[in-house]
């Protein structure tokens, strides 16, 4: 068996392809030129693949445990978090109190010291280390306790909506320590490369790829080793796992703690282009919609949540600007319309065209896990 | 412990008084059963007689209110999980066929091997050579061979009953618990399951529940038959279709 699958080979292709086409039609060409890329397009594209990453963490639990997170985007917010801290303490004294140590939110609280969890965020490794320390924990702890009791279907969904509302509310309060309602913005630079300069920006959007892909290719590895398929089958049949003799809610909490990781990095990448994070980043629409991009893509396939993740917000980029009282209607009309029209999202679409030209379709994965 | 029935020792399985209730409903009624080293039983008895909660409880599904469950001597199944009690040696068949409907035949086979059931393993670990060759070998017995390749979901209603029981010999048990096997198939499938089955109990103990008296009787081995959650009559077959009080309970309704 191939240790990719064709869609892989495209999706790497196109990602990586994509990635470094636009980050040299930024840098090599011209401002006035035909082909000249102007440096929004830059960190909005890393934006997208950041979102990317989240909905393939979404389709690893969703699509192949049968795990319906409502909450994912509480992961990649932390790891967000993690690396917003490390580029609030890079700003030094270039704040506007010129506080050596402490961010600018925290002179205007007066707090005249560091809360201990600031401390070490200085250090990028430290903060790298954070990014998938803290949510990592979060998940093992969270996934531990409701798998354990064997929480399941709708009753899990609603309890990860629940831990990322929490969540929401903490870190909109002021003494939490994170900036409250603001969050972090107003960032410099990273590793001391000025955010705002294009080279950094190009660099960001390559390492982002890079990371995109790694992550596609770690996931498809997860899911066609015999790990893999004894989660297919926990999310097939779960209670006959359990009499062949293994234990559903170990490889639930395995992959759950690997998704909750993958998503914190693409929360990491998203910080520094987007140049801030603040509580919205919990919201719970922010988890649907990145589980409304797995369905439009295509649940259980890995490439359709990268698809659907850069197609949806695509979308939401026009929508938004051309018609913004519109974009949730839209959005909530794509998701109706995939559920009773696409069940297998755009991947199905395009795989029973490429059916019809004597191409071999691939099995996809469809039904729900009865609850 | 008490011990109306014969020792423990050289028993398989022994449960004794197990009374399980649902919502004041007694499913199990102060059940005793001693199963023998390599025997196959059948279990039989009307609906709602308690035989699948019979096979609940002992695979760990259920937990009794009342009553023990001792395997091999001194095992207490009652204290253990799914996992655990498969670990034991005991595999289950289900009554509707249970296959991973998205794998393949030999991915459904593969999965039910006997072997380290965690996590690091089914990531990391080597396949040792002799699991082709134990798959090859269960294809064989289970007449599935050409169909190795197909997705579970597709095969014919017969041949995931098979595909199940060859999942159930891929685990390697010492007692295997199988409701209703033929349910559903044909003339010569049921005939054919007879003979694996029997085939089977040449290296291992069985349970059979089943609804269908000609395949019991075709199995040739000791019924016990339940009635409203305890054993009602035991003994060969024409012992127990001869019983006024089963005659009652099967015709007197």
């Amino acid at each position: 068996m191939r240790a990719i699958t064709a869609g892989d080979g495209v999706t790497l292709v196109a990602v990586a392809g994509g990635a470094v086409l636009l980050a040299v039609l930024n840098l090599a060409t011209a401002p006035d030129a035909a082909l000249h890329v102007p440096s929004f397009v830059l960190p909005l594209a890393g934006k997208y693949l950041c979102y990317a990453m989240l909905a393939l963490a979404v389709d690893l639990v969703w699509g192949f445990a049968g795990i319906l997170s409502l909450g994912h985007a509480a992961f990649f917010a932390l790891g967000g978090y993690a690396m917003g801290m490390y580029l609030m303490r890079e700003i030094g004294t270039r704040g506007v109190y010129g506080n050596a140590t402490l961010p600018d939110f925290m002179v205007f609280l007066n707090w005249t010291r560091l809360p201990w969890y600031w401390h070490g965020f200085d250090m990028f490794w430290f903060a790298c280390v954070m990014v998938a320390l803290v949510p990592g924990v979060l998940a093992l702890v969270f996934g531990y306790l409701a798998f354990r009791s064997r929480v399941s279907g709708v009753y899990l969904s609603i309890i990860t909506q629940a831990l990322t509302y929490a969540l929401l509310l903490a870190f909109f309060r002021n003494d939490m320590g994170f900036g409250g309602n603001n969050g972090m913005t107003d960032f410099k630079d990273i590793l001391g490369l000025p955010l705002h300069a294009d080279a950094t920006r190009a660099g960001l959007l390559i390492l982002t790829a890079s990371f995109l892909c790694a992550q596609l290719l770690l996931a498809r590895a997860l899911v066609r080793s015999r790990f893999g398929k004894v989660l297919i089958a926990v999310r097939d049949a779960e209670s006959r796992v359990r009499f062949l003799g293994y234990r559903p809610e170990s490889y639930k909490l395995v992959v759950w703690v690997i998704s909750a990781v993958m998503a914190a990095i693409g929360g990491a990448l998203y910080v520094p282009q987007v140049g801030i994070i603040n509580p919205s980043e919990f919201s719970p629409a922010n988890s649907i919609e990145a589980v409304i991009w797995v369905a439009v893509g295509g649940r259980g396939t890995l490439v359709g949540a990268i698809l659907g993740a850069v197609l949806v917000n695509l979308g939401k980029t026009y929508f938004t600007g051309a018609l913004p009282e519109l974009w949730l209607y839209a959005l909530g009309g794509l998701f109706v319309v995939v559920t009773l029209l696409l069940p297998n999202g755009v991947l199905g679409l395009l795989r029973r065209r490429g059916a019809g030209n004597g191409a071999v379709p691939t099995p996809l994965p469809v039904g729900e896990q009865p609850t | 412990m008490t011990e109306p029935i014969g020792t423990a020792s050289d028993t398989l399985l022994y449960l004794n008084g197990v009374t399980v209730s649902f919502d004041g409903f007694r499913a199990l009624n102060g059940l005793s059963l001693v199963l023998d080293p390599g025997e196959m039983r059948a279990v039989i008895g009307p609906n709602g007689a308690g035989k699948t909660t019979m096979m609940d409880v002992i695979t760990g599904k259920t937990r009794p209110d009342e009553g023990e469950v001792i395997y091999r001597e001194h095992t207490d199944l009652t204290a253990l999980d799914e996992a655990d009690i498969a670990a034991l040696g005991i595999g289950r068949k289900f009554q509707k066929p249970t296959v991973f409907e998205m794998h393949t035949v030999w991915d459904n086979l593969l999965l039910a091997l006997a072997g380290d059931r965690s996590p690091a393993h089914t990531m990391f670990g080597r396949a040792p050579a002799h699991e082709r060759t134990r798959i090859e070998e269960v294809l064989a017995t289970t007449r599935l061979i050409e169909h190795r390749a197909r997705r579970a979901g597709d095969l014919s209603h017969g041949q995931k009953q098979w595909l199940e029981i060859g999942m159930l010999l891929a685990q390697e048990p010492q007692l295997l618990l199988v409701d209703e096997p033929v349910a559903g198939m044909t003339d010569a499938e049921t005939e054919a399951t007879a003979e694996l089955l029997r085939a089977i109990n040449r290296t291992r103990s069985v349970v059979v529940v089943e609804h269908d008296m000609a395949f019991v009787r075709a199995l040739g081995v000791k019924v016990t038959v339940l009635h409203e959650g305890s054993v009602l009559s035991e003994g060969s077959i024409d012992h127990v279709s001869s019983d006024p009080r089963v005659i009652e309970v099967y015709l007197g309704r």
